[in-house]
């Protein structure tokens, strides 16, 4: 991955402590797995930062490679990754995504 | 990529593993697999998704489009 791609990458997860790479914006998700992810987050009441990797190619493919996992949407908690749609659903549901998040 | 052809994959990647693959509607493009592995005892979400996920890898970057997955251990 280029080094200008993992920066941007890294700048973004510091932006906020929770932080969504998904397809879209949380207004207009362009995918339902996005959508799912955004609807949980502020059921929960949680503010969080998101990129729209539909706009950037480099990152789209370059946040699959940073965090080894193949798929998008992607959920951060303190830079550290958490998990795509299902286990983001999963824990919410749980409640530890909550309390990874207080 | 057609559902038997997505089942035979993750069944042979992870020998001994369940699989069953839904399609709530019916389109064969929004499916979820449902995988059980012994294996799976132990290991975070994370690690489990990534070892079903590591058994389509090439699919997963084009022919596949919205697989969600539960994982089980037993």
């Amino acid at each position: 991955m280029e080094e200008s791609i993992k920066t941007k990458i890294e700048d973004l997860l510091k932006s906020n402590k929770v932080f969504l790479f998904m397809k879209g914006t949380p207004e207009q998700p362009q995918c339902g797995f996005s959508a799912g992810v955004v609807s949980v987050l502020k059921q929960l009441n949680i503010p969080f930062g998101s990129f729209n990797v539909l706009s950037d190619m480099g990152i789209r493919e370059g946040i699959k490679e940073f965090t080894n996992w193949p798929t998008i949407p992607q959920l951060y908690v303190n830079g550290e990754f958490i998990g795509g749609h299902d286990i983001t659903v999963q824990m919410a549901n749980s409640g530890e995504l909550q309390k990874k998040i207080s | 990529m057609t559902i038997p052809e997505i089942k035979k994959k993750i069944e042979d990647g992870l020998p001994g593993c369940q699989v069953e693959i839904l399609d709530p509607y019916k389109d064969g493009v929004h499916i979820k697999a449902v995988v059980t592995y012994p294996e799976f005892a132990g290991k975070s979400l994370i690690e489990q998704h990534r070892l079903v996920y590591a058994t389509l890898k090439e699919e997963l970057k084009e022919e596949i489009h919205a697989l969600a997955l539960e994982t089980r251990s037993q």
